[in-house]
Protein backbone atom coordinates (compact mmCIF):
# COMPACT_ATOMS: atom_id res chain seq x y z
CA UNK A 1 0.00 0.00 0.00
CA UNK A 2 1.09 3.51 -0.42
CA UNK A 3 1.21 6.43 2.14
CA UNK A 4 -1.58 8.96 0.90
CA UNK A 5 -1.84 12.56 1.70
CA UNK A 6 -5.14 12.99 2.24
CA UNK A 7 -7.76 10.99 1.77
CA UNK A 8 -9.05 12.12 -1.33
CA UNK A 9 -6.22 9.95 -2.42
CA UNK A 10 -8.51 6.96 -2.32
CA UNK A 11 -10.65 7.84 -4.69
CA UNK A 12 -10.97 5.83 -8.13
CA UNK A 13 -9.50 2.98 -9.63
CA UNK A 14 -12.49 0.58 -7.59
CA UNK A 15 -12.45 -3.19 -8.54
CA UNK A 16 -14.38 -5.25 -10.54
CA UNK A 17 -16.06 -8.43 -9.25
CA UNK A 18 -17.05 -11.31 -11.33
CA UNK A 19 -20.57 -11.98 -9.99
CA UNK A 20 -21.67 -14.47 -12.78
CA UNK A 21 -22.84 -16.90 -10.39
CA UNK A 22 -25.90 -14.68 -10.83
CA UNK A 23 -26.17 -14.66 -13.90
CA UNK A 24 -29.79 -16.27 -15.99
CA UNK A 25 -26.92 -16.98 -19.00
CA UNK A 26 -24.19 -19.29 -18.93
CA UNK A 27 -23.01 -17.52 -21.91
CA UNK A 28 -22.92 -14.30 -20.09
CA UNK A 29 -20.63 -13.15 -17.69
CA UNK A 30 -21.52 -10.40 -15.41
CA UNK A 31 -19.14 -8.11 -13.57
CA UNK A 32 -19.96 -5.54 -10.43
CA UNK A 33 -18.02 -2.57 -10.50
CA UNK A 34 -17.41 -1.41 -6.85
CA UNK A 35 -17.98 2.00 -6.46
CA UNK A 36 -19.01 0.99 -2.91
CA UNK A 37 -15.26 0.91 -2.62
CA UNK A 38 -14.66 4.72 -2.76
CA UNK A 39 -13.57 6.12 0.33
CA UNK A 40 -16.92 7.90 1.65
CA UNK A 41 -18.58 4.39 0.04
CA UNK A 42 -20.36 5.94 -3.32
CA UNK A 43 -19.45 6.64 -6.97
CA UNK A 44 -20.16 10.22 -5.89
CA UNK A 45 -16.42 10.69 -4.41
CA UNK A 46 -15.52 11.02 -7.95
CA UNK A 47 -18.06 13.55 -8.99
CA UNK A 48 -17.63 15.65 -5.87
CA UNK A 49 -13.63 16.02 -6.21
CA UNK A 50 -13.82 16.57 -9.67
CA UNK A 51 -16.70 18.90 -9.42
CA UNK A 52 -13.91 20.75 -6.77
CA UNK A 53 -11.05 20.89 -9.04
CA UNK A 54 -12.63 22.37 -11.69
CA UNK A 55 -13.65 25.03 -9.56
CA UNK A 56 -10.85 25.62 -8.21
CA UNK A 57 -8.69 25.39 -11.78
CA UNK A 58 -11.68 28.15 -12.73
CA UNK A 59 -10.94 30.75 -9.56
CA UNK A 60 -14.46 30.11 -8.88
CA UNK A 61 -13.63 28.35 -5.66
CA UNK A 62 -11.35 29.39 -2.87
CA UNK A 63 -11.05 29.09 0.63
CA UNK A 64 -13.62 30.56 2.89
CA UNK A 65 -16.18 30.27 0.39
CA UNK A 66 -19.71 28.52 1.18
CA UNK A 67 -20.87 25.84 -1.20
CA UNK A 68 -24.12 24.80 -1.35
CA UNK A 69 -25.39 21.82 -3.44
CA UNK A 70 -29.21 19.54 -3.32
CA UNK A 71 -28.46 16.22 -2.94
CA UNK A 72 -30.46 12.77 -1.62
CA UNK A 73 -27.22 11.94 0.23
CA UNK A 74 -24.42 10.72 -1.27
CA UNK A 75 -23.13 13.75 -3.31
CA UNK A 76 -23.45 15.48 -0.13
CA UNK A 77 -21.58 13.20 1.93
CA UNK A 78 -18.66 12.79 -0.76
CA UNK A 79 -18.53 17.08 -0.62
CA UNK A 80 -18.47 17.10 3.40
CA UNK A 81 -14.99 14.73 3.15
CA UNK A 82 -13.40 17.22 1.04
CA UNK A 83 -14.48 20.36 1.90
CA UNK A 84 -13.65 20.47 5.57
CA UNK A 85 -10.11 20.00 4.72
CA UNK A 86 -9.98 22.48 1.99
CA UNK A 87 -11.45 25.32 4.05
CA UNK A 88 -14.92 25.34 2.51
CA UNK A 89 -17.96 25.52 4.27
CA UNK A 90 -21.20 23.36 3.34
CA UNK A 91 -24.73 23.56 2.55
CA UNK A 92 -26.78 20.51 1.42
CA UNK A 93 -30.16 20.99 0.46
CA UNK A 94 -31.52 17.42 1.39
CA UNK A 95 -35.01 15.63 0.85
CA UNK A 96 -36.41 15.25 3.78
CA UNK A 97 -37.47 11.58 2.54
CA UNK A 98 -34.00 9.92 2.42
CA UNK A 99 -32.73 7.19 4.70
CA UNK A 100 -31.63 8.56 8.00
CA UNK A 101 -28.11 7.17 7.32
CA UNK A 102 -27.23 9.77 4.85
CA UNK A 103 -28.18 13.00 7.53
CA UNK A 104 -26.75 10.73 10.22
CA UNK A 105 -23.43 10.83 7.79
CA UNK A 106 -24.08 14.10 6.86
CA UNK A 107 -24.23 15.30 10.62
CA UNK A 108 -20.86 13.37 11.39
CA UNK A 109 -19.00 15.34 8.92
CA UNK A 110 -20.23 18.68 10.44
CA UNK A 111 -22.45 19.73 7.36
CA UNK A 112 -25.29 22.15 7.55
CA UNK A 113 -28.21 20.52 6.07
CA UNK A 114 -31.28 22.34 4.77
CA UNK A 115 -34.19 20.17 4.41
CA UNK A 116 -36.62 20.41 1.31
CA UNK A 117 -40.08 18.77 1.10
CA UNK A 118 -40.16 15.20 1.09
CA UNK A 119 -43.14 14.68 -0.77
CA UNK A 120 -41.05 17.00 -3.83
CA UNK A 121 -38.72 14.71 -3.93
CA UNK A 122 -35.16 15.36 -5.73
CA UNK A 123 -36.86 17.55 -8.10
CA UNK A 124 -37.79 19.82 -4.94
CA UNK A 125 -34.53 20.16 -3.68
CA UNK A 126 -32.95 20.96 -6.60
CA UNK A 127 -35.49 23.56 -6.91
CA UNK A 128 -34.64 25.01 -3.41
CA UNK A 129 -31.31 24.51 -4.31
CA UNK A 130 -31.76 26.63 -7.18
CA UNK A 131 -33.53 29.44 -5.58
CA UNK A 132 -31.60 29.52 -2.84
CA UNK A 133 -28.12 29.80 -5.07
CA UNK A 134 -30.39 33.13 -6.72
CA UNK A 135 -30.90 34.59 -3.23
CA UNK A 136 -27.03 33.62 -2.06
CA UNK A 137 -24.81 35.01 -5.53
CA UNK A 138 -21.95 34.53 -3.26
CA UNK A 139 -22.25 30.98 -2.27
CA UNK A 140 -21.11 28.71 -4.74
CA UNK A 141 -23.60 25.99 -6.92
CA UNK A 142 -21.99 22.83 -8.25
CA UNK A 143 -24.49 21.70 -9.51
CA UNK A 144 -24.18 18.25 -10.37
CA UNK A 145 -27.21 17.60 -12.63
CA UNK A 146 -25.73 20.81 -15.10
CA UNK A 147 -21.89 20.15 -13.80
CA UNK A 148 -19.86 18.86 -16.99
CA UNK A 149 -17.22 17.80 -14.46
CA UNK A 150 -19.61 15.00 -13.20
CA UNK A 151 -19.54 13.27 -16.61
CA UNK A 152 -15.93 14.10 -17.70
CA UNK A 153 -15.01 12.25 -14.32
CA UNK A 154 -16.35 8.64 -15.10
CA UNK A 155 -15.27 9.70 -18.94
CA UNK A 156 -11.39 10.29 -18.19
CA UNK A 157 -11.86 7.62 -14.76
CA UNK A 158 -14.72 5.36 -14.14
CA UNK A 159 -14.23 4.54 -18.31
CA UNK A 160 -11.16 3.93 -18.82
CA UNK A 161 -11.07 2.19 -15.68
CA UNK A 162 -13.64 -0.35 -17.18
CA UNK A 163 -11.89 -1.13 -20.60
CA UNK A 164 -8.79 -1.97 -18.51
CA UNK A 165 -10.15 -4.80 -16.79
CA UNK A 166 -13.00 -6.02 -19.26
CA UNK A 167 -12.07 -5.13 -22.60
CA UNK A 168 -14.22 -7.37 -24.08
CA UNK A 169 -17.66 -5.81 -22.77
CA UNK A 170 -20.32 -5.93 -24.55
CA UNK A 171 -22.61 -3.83 -22.47
CA UNK A 172 -22.86 -1.49 -20.03
CA UNK A 173 -26.02 -0.90 -17.00
CA UNK A 174 -26.42 1.70 -14.70
CA UNK A 175 -28.49 3.84 -12.55
CA UNK A 176 -29.94 7.16 -13.82
CA UNK A 177 -29.74 9.96 -11.72
CA UNK A 178 -27.92 12.65 -12.72
CA UNK A 179 -27.30 10.96 -15.39
CA UNK A 180 -23.03 11.35 -15.17
CA UNK A 181 -22.20 7.85 -14.96
CA UNK A 182 -24.25 7.02 -17.93
CA UNK A 183 -22.97 9.51 -20.14
CA UNK A 184 -19.62 9.56 -19.04
CA UNK A 185 -18.67 6.15 -19.12
CA UNK A 186 -21.41 5.63 -22.15
CA UNK A 187 -19.49 8.13 -24.30
CA UNK A 188 -16.18 6.49 -23.64
CA UNK A 189 -17.14 3.22 -24.09
CA UNK A 190 -18.85 3.81 -27.66
CA UNK A 191 -15.52 5.40 -28.53
CA UNK A 192 -14.14 2.50 -27.61
CA UNK A 193 -15.94 -0.09 -29.21
CA UNK A 194 -19.08 1.37 -30.77
CA UNK A 195 -20.96 -1.94 -30.70
CA UNK A 196 -20.89 -1.78 -26.83
CA UNK A 197 -24.78 -1.21 -25.73
CA UNK A 198 -25.27 1.10 -22.76
CA UNK A 199 -28.55 0.43 -20.55
CA UNK A 200 -29.79 3.08 -17.55
CA UNK A 201 -32.43 1.66 -15.26
CA UNK A 202 -34.17 4.03 -12.63
CA UNK A 203 -36.84 4.12 -10.17
CA UNK A 204 -40.59 4.83 -10.57
CA UNK A 205 -39.82 7.80 -8.75
CA UNK A 206 -42.53 9.74 -10.66
CA UNK A 207 -45.21 7.36 -9.17
CA UNK A 208 -45.87 8.37 -6.19
CA UNK A 209 -44.44 12.09 -5.83
CA UNK A 210 -47.29 14.32 -4.86
CA UNK A 211 -45.60 17.46 -4.52
CA UNK A 212 -45.26 17.83 -8.46
CA UNK A 213 -47.77 20.95 -8.68
CA UNK A 214 -47.79 19.85 -12.43
CA UNK A 215 -45.73 18.33 -14.57
CA UNK A 216 -43.47 21.06 -15.66
CA UNK A 217 -41.79 20.21 -12.50
CA UNK A 218 -40.50 17.37 -14.05
CA UNK A 219 -36.54 17.48 -14.83
CA UNK A 220 -34.62 16.26 -17.25
CA UNK A 221 -31.13 16.98 -16.21
CA UNK A 222 -28.72 19.49 -18.08
CA UNK A 223 -25.63 17.22 -18.84
CA UNK A 224 -28.07 14.54 -20.05
CA UNK A 225 -29.21 16.44 -22.82
CA UNK A 226 -25.62 18.46 -23.59
CA UNK A 227 -23.95 14.71 -23.54
CA UNK A 228 -26.66 13.59 -26.24
CA UNK A 229 -28.46 11.03 -23.76
CA UNK A 230 -31.39 10.08 -26.01
CA UNK A 231 -28.77 8.81 -28.80
CA UNK A 232 -25.65 7.35 -26.35
CA UNK A 233 -28.41 5.07 -24.68
CA UNK A 234 -29.80 2.09 -25.98
CA UNK A 235 -32.38 1.75 -23.53
CA UNK A 236 -33.77 2.77 -20.05
CA UNK A 237 -35.88 0.89 -17.84
CA UNK A 238 -38.24 1.54 -14.93
CA UNK A 239 -37.11 -1.54 -11.96
CA UNK A 240 -39.52 -1.31 -9.19
CA UNK A 241 -38.46 -1.44 -5.65
CA UNK A 242 -39.15 -5.42 -4.91
CA UNK A 243 -36.78 -6.22 -7.82
CA UNK A 244 -34.06 -3.84 -6.89
CA UNK A 245 -34.50 -5.51 -3.39
CA UNK A 246 -34.28 -8.82 -4.34
CA UNK A 247 -30.80 -8.88 -6.39
CA UNK A 248 -29.34 -6.34 -3.65
CA UNK A 249 -30.07 -9.38 -1.57
CA UNK A 250 -28.97 -11.90 -3.80
CA UNK A 251 -25.82 -9.58 -4.67
CA UNK A 252 -24.98 -9.84 -0.18
CA UNK A 253 -26.02 -13.11 0.03
CA UNK A 254 -24.88 -15.18 -2.68
CA UNK A 255 -21.88 -12.82 -4.18
CA UNK A 256 -21.02 -11.38 -1.12
CA UNK A 257 -21.44 -7.95 -2.56
CA UNK A 258 -22.51 -5.94 -0.44
CA UNK A 259 -24.99 -3.91 -2.28
CA UNK A 260 -26.78 -0.82 -2.11
CA UNK A 261 -30.53 -1.06 -3.67
CA UNK A 262 -29.47 1.42 -6.66
CA UNK A 263 -27.10 -1.28 -7.30
CA UNK A 264 -29.89 -4.18 -6.83
CA UNK A 265 -31.73 -2.49 -9.35
CA UNK A 266 -28.75 -2.01 -11.84
CA UNK A 267 -27.84 -5.66 -11.15
CA UNK A 268 -31.74 -6.15 -12.07
CA UNK A 269 -31.36 -4.29 -15.30
CA UNK A 270 -28.50 -6.58 -15.96
CA UNK A 271 -29.66 -9.63 -15.07
CA UNK A 272 -32.58 -8.70 -17.99
CA UNK A 273 -30.08 -7.89 -20.74
CA UNK A 274 -28.37 -11.03 -19.64
CA UNK A 275 -32.03 -13.06 -20.36
CA UNK A 276 -33.00 -11.33 -23.75
CA UNK A 277 -28.95 -12.65 -25.27
CA UNK A 278 -29.32 -15.35 -27.18
CA UNK A 279 -26.29 -17.95 -27.82
CA UNK A 280 -26.37 -16.59 -31.57
CA UNK A 281 -25.16 -13.49 -30.39
CA UNK A 282 -22.35 -14.85 -28.73
CA UNK A 283 -20.32 -14.41 -25.31
CA UNK A 284 -21.18 -11.35 -23.81
CA UNK A 285 -19.61 -9.21 -21.09
CA UNK A 286 -21.93 -7.40 -18.88
CA UNK A 287 -20.37 -4.46 -16.21
CA UNK A 288 -23.04 -2.89 -14.12
CA UNK A 289 -22.35 -0.21 -11.44
CA UNK A 290 -22.66 -0.67 -7.35
CA UNK A 291 -22.63 2.81 -6.73
CA UNK A 292 -23.07 2.33 -3.33
CA UNK A 293 -22.83 -0.45 -0.81
CA UNK A 294 -26.02 -1.56 1.94
CA UNK A 295 -24.40 0.53 4.92
CA UNK A 296 -26.79 3.48 4.49
CA UNK A 297 -30.13 1.49 3.45
CA UNK A 298 -30.07 -0.36 6.67
CA UNK A 299 -32.73 1.34 8.76
CA UNK A 300 -35.57 0.35 6.07
CA UNK A 301 -35.25 -3.27 6.66
CA UNK A 302 -34.05 -3.63 2.96
CA UNK A 303 -32.19 -6.94 3.85
CA UNK A 304 -34.38 -8.66 6.28
CA UNK A 305 -37.81 -7.62 6.78
CA UNK A 306 -40.81 -9.09 4.04
CA UNK A 307 -39.72 -8.08 0.84
CA UNK A 308 -43.06 -6.19 0.12
CA UNK A 309 -43.59 -4.82 2.73
CA UNK A 310 -39.96 -3.07 2.59
CA UNK A 311 -41.02 -2.65 -1.00
CA UNK A 312 -44.19 -0.50 -0.07
CA UNK A 313 -42.17 1.20 2.20
CA UNK A 314 -39.21 2.09 -0.25
CA UNK A 315 -41.90 3.76 -3.27
CA UNK A 316 -41.91 6.92 -0.27
CA UNK A 317 -38.10 6.84 -0.13
CA UNK A 318 -35.66 8.22 -2.64
CA UNK A 319 -32.62 5.61 -2.86
CA UNK A 320 -31.08 6.96 -6.54
CA UNK B 1 -56.96 -3.68 -31.36
CA UNK B 2 -55.60 -4.75 -27.92
CA UNK B 3 -56.71 -3.80 -24.57
CA UNK B 4 -53.86 -2.91 -22.13
CA UNK B 5 -53.51 -1.11 -18.77
CA UNK B 6 -52.31 2.65 -18.17
CA UNK B 7 -50.57 2.98 -15.15
CA UNK B 8 -51.24 7.05 -14.12
CA UNK B 9 -48.92 8.85 -11.48
CA UNK B 10 -50.78 10.53 -8.61
CA UNK B 11 -50.08 13.79 -10.32
CA UNK B 12 -52.56 13.27 -13.33
CA UNK B 13 -54.84 11.00 -11.68
CA UNK B 14 -57.41 14.48 -11.02
CA UNK B 15 -58.04 14.09 -14.76
CA UNK B 16 -58.86 10.57 -15.15
CA UNK B 17 -61.37 10.87 -12.29
CA UNK B 18 -58.95 9.57 -10.11
CA UNK B 19 -58.22 6.50 -11.05
CA UNK B 20 -54.45 4.99 -10.94
CA UNK B 21 -55.14 2.85 -14.21
CA UNK B 22 -56.85 2.71 -16.70
CA UNK B 23 -57.93 0.07 -19.92
CA UNK B 24 -57.52 1.21 -22.86
CA UNK B 25 -57.14 -0.46 -26.72
CA UNK B 26 -55.17 0.18 -29.67
CA UNK B 27 -52.57 -1.33 -31.40
CA UNK B 28 -49.30 0.86 -30.89
CA UNK B 29 -48.46 2.98 -27.76
CA UNK B 30 -49.89 6.43 -29.67
CA UNK B 31 -52.54 4.82 -30.33
CA UNK B 32 -53.46 3.88 -26.39
CA UNK B 33 -52.41 7.71 -25.87
CA UNK B 34 -55.05 9.20 -28.55
CA UNK B 35 -58.02 7.14 -27.22
CA UNK B 36 -56.60 7.94 -23.44
CA UNK B 37 -56.68 11.62 -24.17
CA UNK B 38 -60.30 11.20 -25.95
CA UNK B 39 -61.62 9.24 -23.21
CA UNK B 40 -60.25 11.94 -20.74
CA UNK B 41 -59.36 15.13 -22.54
CA UNK B 42 -58.25 16.49 -19.08
CA UNK B 43 -55.23 14.54 -19.92
CA UNK B 44 -54.50 15.92 -23.44
CA UNK B 45 -52.32 18.83 -22.46
CA UNK B 46 -50.57 17.12 -19.69
CA UNK B 47 -48.87 14.59 -21.88
CA UNK B 48 -49.22 16.33 -25.38
CA UNK B 49 -47.29 19.25 -26.81
CA UNK B 50 -48.62 20.80 -29.84
CA UNK B 51 -47.49 18.48 -32.26
CA UNK B 52 -49.39 15.40 -31.00
CA UNK B 53 -45.48 14.32 -29.37
CA UNK B 54 -44.56 13.17 -25.72
CA UNK B 55 -43.59 15.76 -23.76
CA UNK B 56 -40.33 16.21 -22.71
CA UNK B 57 -40.85 16.35 -18.85
CA UNK B 58 -42.78 12.94 -19.48
CA UNK B 59 -41.41 9.26 -19.74
CA UNK B 60 -43.61 6.49 -21.33
CA UNK B 61 -42.65 3.24 -20.76
CA UNK B 62 -44.19 -0.17 -22.33
CA UNK B 63 -43.80 -2.80 -19.75
CA UNK B 64 -40.90 -0.77 -17.70
CA UNK B 65 -39.09 0.14 -21.00
CA UNK B 66 -38.87 3.94 -22.20
CA UNK B 67 -40.29 4.17 -25.25
CA UNK B 68 -37.96 6.87 -26.42
CA UNK B 69 -35.46 3.86 -26.92
CA UNK B 70 -38.04 1.38 -29.15
CA UNK B 71 -40.05 2.89 -31.39
CA UNK B 72 -41.36 5.64 -29.62
CA UNK B 73 -45.24 6.27 -30.03
CA UNK B 74 -45.11 3.69 -33.21
CA UNK B 75 -44.09 1.21 -30.84
CA UNK B 76 -46.44 -1.80 -31.08
CA UNK B 77 -48.08 -3.57 -27.91
CA UNK B 78 -50.28 -6.33 -27.25
CA UNK B 79 -53.40 -7.68 -25.27
CA UNK B 80 -52.02 -7.44 -21.60
CA UNK B 81 -49.57 -4.79 -22.01
CA UNK B 82 -48.63 -2.06 -19.18
CA UNK B 83 -48.60 1.22 -20.39
CA UNK B 84 -46.89 3.32 -17.57
CA UNK B 85 -47.04 7.36 -17.48
CA UNK B 86 -44.30 9.01 -15.32
CA UNK B 87 -43.12 12.40 -14.43
CA UNK B 88 -39.29 12.67 -15.54
CA UNK B 89 -37.94 13.09 -11.67
CA UNK B 90 -34.13 13.79 -10.94
CA UNK B 91 -31.90 11.29 -9.02
CA UNK B 92 -28.95 11.84 -7.36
Amino acid sequence: MVLLQAVSGLIGNTPMVDVSQLSPNPDVRILAKLESQNPTGSVKDRVALAMLEAAEASGELSPGRVILEPSSGNTGIALAMLCSQRGYELKIVLPESVTVERRQVLEAFGVEIISSSGAEGSNGAVRLAQRLSDENPDWVFLYQYGNQANPRAHYEGTGPEIVADAPEITHFVAGLGTSGTLMGVGAYLKEHNPAVKVFAVEPPSGERVEGLRSLDDGYVPPIFDKWGGIDLLDGKRIVRPAESLLWARRLVREAGVFAGLSAGAAMAGAVKVAERLNRKDGPATIVFIVSDGAWKYLSTGAYDDDLDDVAERLADIIYF
Amino acid sequence: MSAVTVRLPTVLRQQANGQSAVSVAGSTVGEVVDELVLGYPDLKSNLLDEAGTVRKFINVYLNDEDIRFLDQLETTVVEGDEVAILPAVAGG
